[in-house]
């Protein structure tokens, strides 16, 4: 009888992957970002103001990057209960920055600039609405951990699983960041 | 618990704990773990490459049937109807269907074959079999990308049966024909279906590309450092490099232009009129499209040339028993072409009204190209030359391979250059040096790694006498299809044209498409005497009695001849050298696993 001896590695290979996963995403980005400003140099641009709620959904997505990071401070320290508080604050603020953004979409949709409108207002909602989905992707990935550190049966004590999610949040923290510049100073 | 193993033990891998531990133990795989749902990379391999198989019986069957309208445009084919219904009464396939086969032709072939089956099937196989790792960073990711890429093929085959028939305005699925729903029959639920299965199948290639980066980077067993990869896995990494930064950008096009069909944006759609009605669309950009679509559309080539380089370049090292010629020269160029495959995209839009100065740009970057490509041909030949050749039908389709990556890619120098582009733009001329230099080579590569792995695959081996029909048939008939494109293309006949005939011009071509198309039935027969001889020898092929049939180097030959799930029972081997020590110091190989010895010095 053999025994297989364990598999090397240098990083654990989730958070290796969600490196270069995030090097994927922000190529779509680049993608999007680049199209509009092909699009932005030709004819027929119109330029407004984005939505002023943009900026308190800033505000609520840089709180939220905070909390996650105590999350992940708690876990470590194994104190449970304040982790689990985190972990569930920071899923409300996500959910609480998508809604803000769909605000925005109405906002700009009652100022005269709904989806099928001018090619700078359909970019904003594509963009934006894509963001938003890749929040909602992290708010359901939070979710199933905060289901997991309800069980009795199985327990974690690997940090793991909360360094990818914190990780992954931090991102679309920052790819928030650098949109929103990009949309207000590329306008 | 060996030395590696305490010192690397972390945190397991959910997934991972149960299987590296004693799995002797656990037999309790059932089919549909084993079979179908199944983590171990050799499996997965497995099902992307009869997948693969399955597509490409259908693509080139298309391809056959849009042949006999070309070379036969006015005769009749009863049994047609019987297969395609109302898309060819009367045994003459319709205009519209003509366009959704090619259209399909080009997607199955480009999508589905050449970058799923190909690069699915070996980076899978491949990729921790030779750097020495149990299985993928994530086998569950590996799973999920095999069916995504499982329901890509789903939706894209559900496509052909639609009333109105599957996408049909050519593969690159140019807006405005494919943005608007009424332009054509073909631009209506079809073009839907195509974006949805290609945005399925974008997020297997991710997942997958994923996986393969960071395994082969992080996993490598120990003493395997990059310089001792072969050349495989090089070319693997720098194919999923390339798919993991383009593939997203394609995507974000899809996106767009699924919001101009469905949500009345105008990204792609300016001043357009529909059978005399004016549409409210105002101020897109139908080379917005061509763009985002060409940043990974060049890509995409190396993405399917880059796996069968990799391939080639071992096949003929082993088969002609002298290390590679010029391995870090090999490495140089690949990472070269990785890089320009980036900056040369609008090389396909020479004739979309763009800039002439910045066209000169896309001229430059591309003839470099020719530099890279020209140092690996060179490492080919000068690697067989002298060598003590075994002409299996691995190492012939490997020959064949620099054969027709040499004639079609010497092509693509003149349509780098804008100028002889203007006149040759979408005439078959570019259809001829597509299909030799990345469709019939990215195919060679392909036999060439099934060949050589089958017996890693399956424990048994193909048929070499068929194999060498299927060679020979394929080699010749491919240069019988293609070359006389390259006349026809110079004297102007533009693609995707269903019918020639009253075009006065061009009938002096109808003999040669004649003979074209007979030879296009003859060499798809021979493929389907390659997929017999592929299935027959899984069941009743002969035998491996050996561990290393081909006396060949690198690690996944130190595997036992059918390993189990983690590959290597007990310790995973250590790496010591290169994986080119063939013919060194009197012997015929030397294994990357034996140190290297006191009088003897490393690569």
């Amino acid at each position: 009888m053999h025994t297989m001896s364990i598999q090397r590695k240098k990083i654990h290979p989730h958070k290796y992957s969600l490196w270069i996963a995030m090097g994927s995403i922000t190529m779509m980005f680049i993608g999007f970002t680049s199209a509009y400003v092909v699009k932005r140099s030709q004819a027929n641009w119109l330029a407004f103001e984005l939505p002023h709620i943009f900026w308190l959904s800033t505000a609520v997505i840089l709180l939220s990057s905070l909390t996650i990071h105590l999350a992940l401070k708690q876990f470590r320290e194994r104190n449970m209960q304040r982790y689990k508080q985190l972990i569930t604050l920071t899923a409300v603020l996500g959910v609480a920055f998508a809604a803000c953004q769909w605000i925005g979409f109405s906002q700009l949709k009652n100022s005269g600039l709904p989806l099928s409108g001018p090619v700078s207002a359909s970019f904003i909602y594509v963009i934006v609405g894509v963001h938003m989905l890749h929040v909602l992707g992290g708010v359901v990935a939070l979710l199933i951990m905060f289901a997991r550190a309800y069980r009795t049966r199985i327990r974690t004590y690997s940090p793991v699983p909360i360094e990818v999610a914190a990780t992954y949040w931090h991102f679309v923290d920052v790819l928030w960041i650098y949109l929103l510049i990009f949309l207000s100073i590329a306008r | 618990m060996s030395n590696e193993a305490t010192l690397h033990s972390q945190q397991e891998v959910m997934h991972g704990a149960h299987d590296h531990h004693d799995h002797e133990h656990h037999h309790e795989d059932n089919f549909i773990s084993k079979y179908v749902f199944s983590l171990d990379h050799k499996m997965i391999a497995k099902q992307f490459l009869i997948t693969g198989i399955i597509w490409a019986i259908i693509g080139a069957f298309f391809s056959v049937v849009f042949r006999l309208q070309l070379g036969f445009p006015d005769a009749t084919f009863p049994w047609l109807e019987s297969i395609l219904g109302h898309w060819a009464k009367g045994g003459r396939i319709t205009p519209e269907a003509y366009y959704a086969l090619v259209t399909m032709h080009g997607t199955i072939l480009v999508f589905f074959v050449l970058t799923a089956g190909l690069s699915g099937t070996f980076s899978n196989l491949l990729i921790p079999l030779q750097v020495g790792a149990r299985d993928m960073a994530s086998p569950f990711m590996n799973c999920l990308s095999y069916w995504f890429f499982f329901l890509a093929s789903l939706v894209m085959m559900a496509s052909l049966f639609v009333q109105t028939g599957p996408a049909s305005g050519g593969w690159t699925m140019y807006p405005p024909l494919s943005a608007l729903g009424d332009a054509s029959i073909g631009s209506k639920i079809g073009v839907d279906l195509w974006l949805i299965s290609m945005a399925l199948f974008v997020v297997s290639q991710l997942l997958g590309g994923l996986n393969y980066i960071s395994t082969l980077l992080n996993m490598r067993t120990k003493g395997m450092s990059m310089t001792k990869m072969p050349l495989t896995i090089w070319s693997f990494f720098f194919t999923a490099v390339l798919g993991v930064l383009s593939f997203p950008v394609l995507l974000s096009g899809f996106i767009l232009l699924l919001m101009d069909r469905h949500a009345g944006t105008s990204f792609y759609l300016s001043d357009i009129f529909i059978a005399g009605k004016a549409l409210a669309n105002e101020g897109g950009s139908a080379i917005l499209y061509q763009h985002l679509f060409w940043f990974l559309g060049h890509p995409e080539v190396y993405i399917i040339i880059l796996p069968a380089m990799g391939m080639v370049s071992e096949v003929l090292a082993v088969s002609s028993r002298k290390p590679i010629f010029g391995y870090l020269a090999m490495i140089g160029s690949l990472f070269a072409i990785c890089i320009l495959a980036f900056l040369v995209w609008a090389h396909h839009m020479f004739v979309t009204g763009l800039n002439p100065f910045l066209g000169a740009f896309f001229v430059l970057l591309t003839l470099l190209i020719a530099v890279p490509s020209a140092i690996k041909v060179f490492n080919w030949l000068t690697t067989i030359w002298k060598g003590n050749i075994r002409f299996t039908p691995a190492s012939l389709f490997s020959i064949g391979f620099v054969s027709t990556f040499i004639s079609g890619g010497l092509t693509g120098i003149w349509l780098g250059n804008s100028s002889i582009d203007i006149h040759l733009h979408d005439t078959y001329f570019v259809i001829a040096h597509f299909h030799i230099v990345m469709g019939v080579s990215a195919f060679f590569g392909m036999f060439a790694g099934i060949y050589h792995w089958f017996p890693k695959m399956y424990g048994r081996f193909m048929n070499n006498t068929i194999g060498y029909i299927h060679f020979w048939v394929t080699l010749v008939g491919a240069y019988l299809i293609f070359w006389p494109m390259h006349y026809e293309g110079m004297a102007g006949m533009p693609r995707r044209y269903f019918d020639y005939s009253s075009w006065t011009s061009f009938n002096q071509f109808g003999g040669l498409n004649q003979f074209i198309s007979i030879v296009v039935i003859l060499v798809f027969a021979t493929q389907l005497l390659f997929v017999f001889n592929f299935f027959y020898s899984i069941f009743k092929g002969r035998k491996l009695t050996e561990q290393n049939p081909w006396k060949a180097t690198s690690l996944e030959w130190t595997t036992p001849i059918n390993p189990g799930h983690g590959n290597w029972p007990g310790e995973i081997p250590e790496v010591h050298r290169w994986a080119y020590d063939y013919s060194k110091d009197g012997r015929d190989f030397i294994p990357q696993t034996e140190p290297i010895g006191p009088n003897e010095s490393a690569h």
